[in-house]
This record gives structure tokens, sequence and C-alpha cells, in this order.
């Protein structure tokens, strides 16, 4: 377990002072897959990242080689870097912008090659300046070194750069959102089909990928997909970075291969939780996945199947731990704020529907639930994700109103007493004020 | 100012920027001529005109959104459905330094809502609103991405990670005294952070001259521009 390639994070930990300049990159063996790359046919540099097996690393984990082949023949095409990281609990990219710009460039480049696109945007979420500051002086640096522009290191190929920068909307990740405000219009996302792949941003054909699968490009070039993939679990290739916050003793980002099991990831990297308390839950990956319980899921392993299976998703890749102190209804709360303020209100469901379910959860903590309450929820949640199924069903285009969902559904599922118990509680409050 | 692009991508750019917000100072017009050649469709520079129309005004006015939609092609209309549905437009004053408090839920987990209490109190300013004196805008806000270093705390955007309270009402105490032209967040961190998400490496030369992220194109001081 402990013997892989850190892929992601050898740089910035073997060089912390200038892992992100140009000097250090080169020195590192940097652009040299770019010349590898361009010496190869670009359906060829595809097949490498088709046959890598690497699913996308923004959340929804669809492999990234299936994505690609869905790219329509029209011209212009282009790339679209998703580094609108704005998942709670989600700083992985974070760190990859600040601390290793370059190797998301060449990314950039090699994945442009394999795609056909001569202009690649990088979108970066607006709360992240410095980020976006690292990457736009890496574009200077690889324009002025001839990696970015025309005719690459002789190779004939050409594309331009584009940093953008987001202005505090979490909507924008979701990629057809994310072309809108590209193209100057509110972050709305789009009805698919038809998919970026067919007509995304200028309604021309679009790949848009996060910015972690993307930094992994290079290194499947310079040593081949068949090896990228044959890391870790099938199914869950390669390595990959988890952020890892809450109540744990070591939070931070953690590179590692998938497959051990959630105990180790807690306990070990972790560090277990703070102040020797017991766990009482975690949030698997990110605010729209549904929550894990010690006694059911503390076991299990840490792979993309394996989460779905057990009913959620390792989605970006976010843990968020909370002890046993931790008062559920209000942190369920916090994510449900999170979602309503987030949604976008194209959608009926999602617009109105997480504002009644934050304003629920609000009367409930504050002494004021209704012995319906929970059959309400329930009821709103149903009428955003019908069924309330794993994986989500949606009244909605897109799935934040789902997400929403999640936070409730999970403390009606596994700390259902306790949700009970504050109602019962705050009756008492209630009609004792009446009396 | 960053290197030009090969080829200009929106070709055959004749917008007449000097003649359309001839009060900007003249570096914020070259840095609209580049933005506007940084797409293929001129719309697309919309957001970056935005925050270029702020740090002009100090918020987005109507009058300097009419003027970005004249420089974009758009109508008025147009420009104010996007400057509507971002929370980092500022249609209204901001005080000099917006401190933006995460109480998204990892924050929430490790004491985000008293960090914004001590920032309230201390800066003299209630959640959304300014302080009398200007100085302050306070506001709290969904996930920062700082969750491995909470509860996270942003001045015009620059980040600070592992903020207690006692740390953040120093800080703007701090803010008051030093009143900093310029805001840098390796000299916040050193002054009033605590843990960190992730090693943030060497420190930065660039920092934020106002409530508008400092990024290269938009205005940030030091380092190129």
């Amino acid at each position: 377990m402990t013997d892989f390639p850190r892929i992601l994070t050898r740089l910035m930990t073997e060089h912390p002072s200038d892992s992100h300049t140009m000097a250090r990159y080169e020195d590192s063996g940097g652009y040299q897959a770019l010349r590898h790359g361009l010496a190869m046919a670009p359906a060829d540099v595809a097949a490498v990242i088709k046959a890598s097996n690497i699913r996308g690393r923004g959340g929804a984990g669809f492999p990234t080689g299936v994505k690609w082949g869905f790219l329509a023949p029209a011209t212009p095409r282009y790339l679209v870097i998703n580094g609108d990281e704005s998942e709670p609990g989600t700083f992985k990219d974070r760190q990859l912008l600040e601390r290793d710009p370059h190797a998301l460039i060449e990314g950039v480049i090699l994945s442009a090659y394999a795609l056909g696109c001569n202009h690649a945007f990088i979108y970066i979420r607006g709360e992240y300046p410095k980020p976006a500051r690292r990457v736009q002086h890496a574009v200077d640096d690889a324009y002025a070194a001839g990696y970015l522009g025309g005719d690459i290191l002789g190779s004939g190929f050409d594309v331009e750069v584009t940093v953008h920068l987001g202005a505090g909307a979490y909507i924008c990740g979701e990629e057809t959102a994310m072309l809108n405000s590209l193209e100057g219009l509110r972050g709305e996302p789009r009805i698919k089909p038809p998919f970026p792949a067919v007509q995304g941003l200028y309604a021309k054909p679009t790949i848009v990928n996060n910015v972690e699968t993307i930094a992994n490009v290079p290194w499947m070039v310079r040593n081949g997909g068949g090896a990228y993939a044959a890391i870790g679990p099938q199914g869950s290739s390669g390595t990959r970075l988890f952020s890892l916050s809450g109540h744990v003793n070591r939070p931070g980002n953690y590179e590692i291969v998938m497959g051990m099991t959630w105990g180790e990831f807690i306990e070990d990297l972790g560090g277990g939780v703070r102040n020797g308390r017991a766990l009482k839950t975690w949030i698997p990956g990110g605010a729209s996945a549904p929550w894990f319980v010690p006694d059911e899921h503390l076991h299990l392993p840490v792979t993309i199947d394996d989460t779905g299976k057990a009913g959620s998703m390792l989605g970006s890749g976010a843990v968020v731990v909370m002890d046993e102190t931790t008062n559920v209804v209000a942190a369920a709360h916090r994510m449900v704020r999170f979602f309503a303020h987030e949604s976008c209100g194209l959608c009926t469901p999602c617009r109105e529907g997480c504002d009644w379910l934050e304003r629920m959860l609000w009367r409930i903590l504050n002494g004021h639930g209704r012995p319906y309450d929970l059959e309400m929820l329930l009821d709103v949640c149903d009428n955003i994700s019908p069924g309330l199924r794993w994986p989500p069903a949606q009244t909605t285009i897109c799935p934040l109103g789902p997400s929403a969902v999640q936070p409730v559904r999970s403390i009606l599922t596994w700390f259902r007493d306790e949700v009970e118990a504050m109602i019962g509680a705050g009756r008492g409050v209630e009609g004792a004020l009446v009396g | 100012m960053t290197r030009p692009m090969t080829q200009p991508m929106t070709q055959g750019t004749t917008v007449a920027i000097d003649k359309i917000v001839p009060g900007w100072s003249a570096p914020n017009r070259e840095r609209a001529r580049w933005l506007l050649e940084r797409y293929p469709q001129r719309r697309s520079a919309l957001m970056p005109l935005l925050y270029l129309a702020q740090l002009e005004h100090g918020h987005l006015t109507d009058e300097a959104q009419r003027q970005v939609a004249e420089l974009t092609g758009l109508t008025a209309a147009q420009v104010l459905a996007v400057s509507s549905f971002y929370t980092m437009y500022k249609r209204d004053h901001v005080g000099r330094y917006l401190i933006s408090v995460c109480t998204s839920i990892s924050c929430y987990l490790l004491g985000g809502d008293d960090v914004l209490e001590a920032v309230e109190i201390q800066a003299g300013a209630h959640d959304g609103e300014t302080s009398p004196d200007g100085l302050f805008t306070v506001e709290h806000v969904e996930c920062l991405g700082a969750c491995g270093g909470a509860p996270a705390v942003q001045v015009n955007y620059e980040m600070i990670e592992g903020v207690r309270p006692e740390k953040a009402r120093g800080l703007c105490d701090w803010l008051r005294t030093a009143s900093p032209q310029v805001v840098f967040g390796d000299e916040m961190q050193a002054l009033f952070g605590g843990q960190r998400s992730f090693d943030w490496g060497p420190s930065e030369t660039e920092g934020a001259i106002a409530p508008v992220p400092a990024f290269g194109p938009y205005g940030s001081v030091g380092g190129s521009s």
C-alpha cells in the first residue's frame, strides 16, 4: 500500500520551496511527456488516457477516456478545465493549482493535442485568486518557453490557454453551467442532451475535465496508460487526492491508492478522531454524498464501486468526519443551507425545495419542530429526488437539488431517534409557551 | 501585463475603449483591451470586465454596468442578469476590507460561527453589512476550499486558515490600525492563522489592493502585472 508512485504530490513534497516554478518542473523531467506526446499521433495520446481507465476526479467518476470518445468531429473544439472546486469539504485542486501548476498545463497541452482543441480554458473559482495567479504565471512561462502558442516545439500544433476566474457560484462546477458562465451568462445548467462533447462552449464540441484528472496526464503519457491502470484496485485505478477535514487529528490532502478501508483511512491517515472522542458519522465524498456510519461502513474499502454499492459516492474525494458530540440536525442544516444558497433558481423543485428543507431544519433546531415535520421533510425530498433512491433520480436539470436531499435523508436514516427527540423536546417548549 | 496570446482570439476587436470608459485608469483600460482579446466571443469577457469595473468604482454602479454592456456588446439587462447572479459582484458599497468568514460544514464543525461572531463584534458590522466608518464589510460565505485548515477567513479574498475567535479580533484591530494598502495572505496567515490545509510553500509577493480577487488582469500588486 505504501509502494506506489506519488503522481500528484511528489514534486511539491520533494521541492516545497519551488515546485510551482518552470525551472524546478523542467529539472524534474517536466515537459518531457509533452515532447514524447507531440511525437505520437493525437489518437495514440487519447488511447493512452483511455487505457489508463482513469475516472474523472471532479465528482461524477465518469471514465475520462470514454468521455473523450464522445467528442464530435466539428471544429473548432474546446477543452475546459474545471477548477471551480467548491464542494464543501474539498480543497485538493487548490493544492494542485498552487503547488504544481505546470503539471496541469502540460496535461492541458497533451489533452488538447489528443482532442484536436486549439483553445483551452482553465476556469478557477473566484475565491481562489492565489491559485489563479500561480496558474497564470505558469501559463505565461509556458508561452515564453514555447510550450503554448503557435507551432509548439515545431510540431505544427497550436494551443492557446485562457485562465478565467469565477465569481462565487458553486453551480458553475456543473459542466454546462460552467460553459454558460464562460460565455458571459448566468451560471445556469443546460438541459442535456446535447452533451458538451457535441454542443458545448459556443455550441461547439467541448470536453470539460477536472484539474486533478488532467494533472495525471503527463505521467500517463510518460509511463503508459497500462502502468496507470495497474495502480490500485480495478475500477478505481490510479492514485487519488483525498481531502480530509472535520474532527480528525490530521486533516489535509492525502494522495493514496484506493482500496484501504474507511477505518484505516480515518485512523491511520487522519490520526483518528480528535480529543479521543468516538466517531459518529462521516461524509465519504463531499456534501452531496450520503453519510456513512461506523457500524455499517467502517470496514468497507475506499473504492468508487464499493462506496457506490453501499449507497454513497466518493464524489470529489472530500471526507468530512464528525465526532460523537456533533448535533447531526445542525450539521445537516448547515449543508442544506449551502445548497439552498447555491441553487441557481432555474428549477422549481430545487429553488423552493432546498429553501423549505433549510427552514424546516432550522425550525426543528430552534425547538419549534412539529410531529409531522419528518414526513414533510421526506415529502419535500421526494419532490426533488423521486423515490429517494441511490443513485438519485431528479426532477431538476442538474444534480444540485438531489444533493441537498442527501444530508436530510442521511439523518433520517441513521439518526432518526435524535431528530424525533429534538422535535419532541421542541414540542414541549412550544406547549409551555402556548399554555 | 501578462504575455499576449499568439493570436488575439476575438478578431477585429475595434471596441472604442477609451471612448466608453474614459474615466478608467490607463492600466485598466489596457487590461480591458487585453481581456476583450482573450475569448473567441466578446461577451465572454463580461465576467473579468465586471471585476475590473468593480475595481475602478469600488462597487458595480449602474453606470459602470452600462459601460461594461457597451464594451461587451450586450444590453444593460444582460449585464445585470449576470452581476446579480454571482455573489462576488457587489452592487452596493463595500468596505475597504471585505472579511469573508466560512461557516460551511467543516468550518462549522470547528467553530466558524464563533469566528464570525468575533469578527462582527470587532469590525462593528453585522453579517452582510458594512461598518459605519466604511472600513469593513462582513459576510458569512459558503465553503472557501480551506476545510483542512478550518475555520477559514478571507480578507479581500486573500486566505487565512486556522483562525480562532481571538485571532479574528486581532485581525480586525490590525487592519484598523496598520491600515495596509495591500493585504498579503502570507502575512495575515503568519499573524492570525493556524492550522493550514497544506504546506503553502514559499511566500508570495502579490496581494490584494481592493475587495476584488487579486488576479493579474484585475489588479493585484507585486509580481508581474
